[in-house]
């Protein structure tokens, strides 16, 4: 490949994707992240961790995850052949459990009893909380308040799990906010809590350990492709907010250069609106915030803007750095969806297939369709379907004016 | 170097030590509650028996501060006070006080905004003289530092309980100033903290470097303050002043009066309570 960087090879020892990426926190975190990279250096070459990973997924979250052809979906567009890479069907309903459950180990082989998460849509915060149940941690999950209204539902699942949920009110209670919480919690808290983030982003190690847990999704799906379709996809579409089920997606195809790679990010309103969650397609200037250097939503003070996307998980101002590096040296494309676009998709999905995707999902969805159409009938295109959508019903009602 | 290249932070460093005594290290936030005040809080921490000043560069995602500290950040973000507008209140300052150091502390994306050499220019030309980002600890400060220093804008780390030994030499190697100590796990405003633990840390970090040491976090009356002036060059307070500004904030003609009592306390406190 004739590019500066060898994209199988980072991060670099000290955490960056060239210019992005890093370990940008108060002084009183450094420590647990070291402890974190060499307990993950030592486990990551480990077969027995390795061993125990791979027999939670295949036992706990009923891996492989199946490689679906959604063949009505493909005819009634007239082009390329759409597979949706079914991240759904997992235990908790989305891709999120495959990093939890890695992370949750690495926080018993540190002896950490408590962890900590935070959540968009609620999918990492439910997944995080599952996990915890299991190995008898204690959990807690900091959610904005705007998304505690958004997602009832998987507020309340995280209850009953036994976690404790905390609303967000400072900032612009999402996301961001909730990271922001979570980070003081840590601080707080060091001594017995592993913090269990939920996207290819924060300080290094994280955005390495959440690629290589996720990518177990890219590994089957190139496995599958090649036993289901006979060859490698022509390309690979996923949503970003983070950027965590794109990497996990993508990362393994990153050296197949016939395979073309697209990530989706959150349009809002449109770009032209400044309301969206698209720091890569919108060209965002390069920015710090928790704990890495990425392309990042800020006024021209350095203040983190707000953004907007009718899907909580995607609401987010940055972007996990090895994205930003990607977009950088051209390996892959980013383009964003509209909330129109994405609710279009979201519905058209569940009728043409009888399965309904998460809104952030809905995002990769409306961007393949418009691939497909303009794509040959004996090309192929996989779509992450990341997450399923039962949790996004009552934001559908309300578009519809519903009341439950 | 003559006297008049050297930092005012170095100078007043040495001054104080000649002097037996300990700095007092007000935090503000720049532009809270209101632009026009800052300002004249300043020069009130000045006449209290302020050393330095720490001026806080509002941010909108201070994920190292408590409540206290994100409300004063909120308050002053809905003026609009950007990093820009705090030199400029610097240079205002300036105008009537060449001597006392002022520190921007704060979080690294406005300056990454500004752009670190545009920065920095701006900064010293504002008379400004060190800078601490929470979120910038050395390893990432890079060319960075040179650009800073080609400007004598002086970088100041953080040093925690958390922090190994091999870190700390790394870091009082960085180190420019001061170092600030913090002297507790968790946010700004958070518990009270444990005086003799901070002093066997400052012992230790003694041991490494001959920079000042300066201790912040869990720091709100004379006697916190006196305890920790004690082992330490200087001593950080934050929290506790902005608390009372926020308690004033619909009435700020009555905050440099409140400044001035609570630092008097504590400057009182530490100067009965000076190192024997």
């Amino acid at each position: 490949m004739s590019r500066f960087f060898d994209l199988t090879q980072l991060p670099d020892a000290r955490g960056h994707f060239g210019a992005y990426g890093g370990r940008f926190v108060s002084e009183t975190l450094s420590f647990a992240l070291e402890e974190l990279e060499s307990i993950y250096a030592e486990l990551k070459n480990d077969p027995a961790f390795q061993a125990e990973f791979d027999r939670d997924l295949t036992h706990y979250v009923g891996r492989p995850s199946p490689l679906y052809h959604a063949e009505r979906w493909s005819r009634d567009i007239g082009g390329a052949q759409i597979w949706l890479k079914r991240e759904d069907l997992n235990h908790t309903g989305a891709h999120k459990v495959n990093n939890t459950i890695g992370q949750a180990l690495l926080a018993k082989k540190a002896g950490k009893p408590r962890v900590i998460a935070e959540t968009g849509a609620g999918q990492h915060g439910v997944a995080t909380a599952t996990v915890a149940a299991r190995l008898g941690l204690e959990c807690e999950v900091y959610m904005g308040a705007e998304d505690v209204q958004r997602q009832k539902l998987n507020v309340y699942r995280m209850r009953l799990l036994g976690a404790k949920v905390v609303p967000v009110e400072s900032g612009s209670r999402t996301l961001k906010d909730a990271m922001n919480e979570a980070l003081r919690d840590w601080v707080t808290n060091v001594d017995n809590t592993f913090y269990i983030i939920g996207t290819v982003a924060g300080p290094h190690p994280y955005p390495m350990i959440v690629r290589d847990f996720s990518a177990v999704v890219g590994r089957e799906a190139r496995r599958q492709s090649l036993e289901q379709i006979g060859r490698l996809p022509d390309a690979l579409v996923a949503c970003v907010g983070g950027g965590s089920n794109a990497m996990g997606l993508f990362y393994p195809f990153v050296q197949d250069d016939e395979v073309r790679m697209v990530g989706v990010e959150a349009g809002g309103e449109g770009l032209a609106s400044g309301r969206h969650a698209a720091p890569l397609t919108a060209n965002a200037p390069r920015g710090v915030l928790h704990g890495n250097r990425t392309y990042l939503m800020s006024d021209e003070g350095g203040q983190i803007a707000d953004t907007h996307s009718v899907s909580a998980g995607l609401d987010y101002p940055g972007v996990g750095p090895e994205h930003a590096l990607w977009k950088d040296v051209g390996r892959v494309d980013y383009v964003a969806a509209n909330d129109d676009e994405v609710l279009a998709a979201f519905r058209e999905l569940t009728c043409v297939e009888g399965i309904m995707p998460a809104l952030e999902t809905a995002h990769a969805l409306a961007h393949a369709k418009k691939m497909a159409a303009e794509m040959r009938t004996d090309q192929h295109i996989i779509v992450n379907l990341s997450g399923r959508g039962d949790k996004d019903i009552h934001t559908v009602a309300q578009i519809d004016g519903i009341e439950f | 170097m003559n006297s008049s290249d050297t930092n005012r932070i170095d100078r007043r460093f040495a001054a104080l030590k000649s002097q037996g005594r300990t700095a007092l290290i007000p935090f503000i936030t720049a532009g809270d509650p209101g632009p026009t005040h800052t300002v004249g809080f300043m020069h009130a921490c000045v006449e209290a028996g302020a050393d330095l000043i720490e001026l806080g560069v509002p941010f909108s995602d201070p994920m190292a501060d408590g409540p206290v500290i994100q409300k004063a950040c909120e308050r002053a973000l809905v003026h609009g006070t950007r990093l820009t507008h705090v030199l400029e209140m610097v240079a205002e300052f300036r105008q009537q006080d060449t001597e006392t150091p002022v520190v921007l502390m704060g979080y690294l994306n406005p300056v990454e905004r500004m752009g670190y050499a545009n920065f920095a220019r701006q900064a010293k030309a504002s008379g400004v003289d060190g800078f601490l980002a929470v979120d910038m600890p050395p390893e990432e400060i890079d060319d960075n530092a040179a650009l800073f220093a080609e400007q004598g804008l002086q970088s100041i780390f953080l040093l925690a309980p958390t922090t190994s030994e091999a870190r700390a030499r790394s870091i009082c190697h960085h180190g420019q100033g001061y170092l600030y100590y913090v002297s507790l796990k968790g946010v700004t405003g958070a518990a009270t903290l444990d005086a003799d633990a901070v002093g066997e840390q400052l012992a230790r970090l003694r041991e490494l470097t001959t920079l000042p040491l300066c201790v912040g976090f869990g720091i709100r009356d004379g006697e916190s303050a006196a305890a920790v002036g004690r082992f330490a060059d200087g001593v950080i307070v934050g929290s506790a002043l902005v608390g009372r500004i926020a308690e004033r904030a619909e009435s700020p003609e009555t905050i440099p009066e409140a400044l001035k009592a609570i630092l008097s306390e504590m400057r009182q406190a530490m100067d009965r309570n000076a190192k024997a």
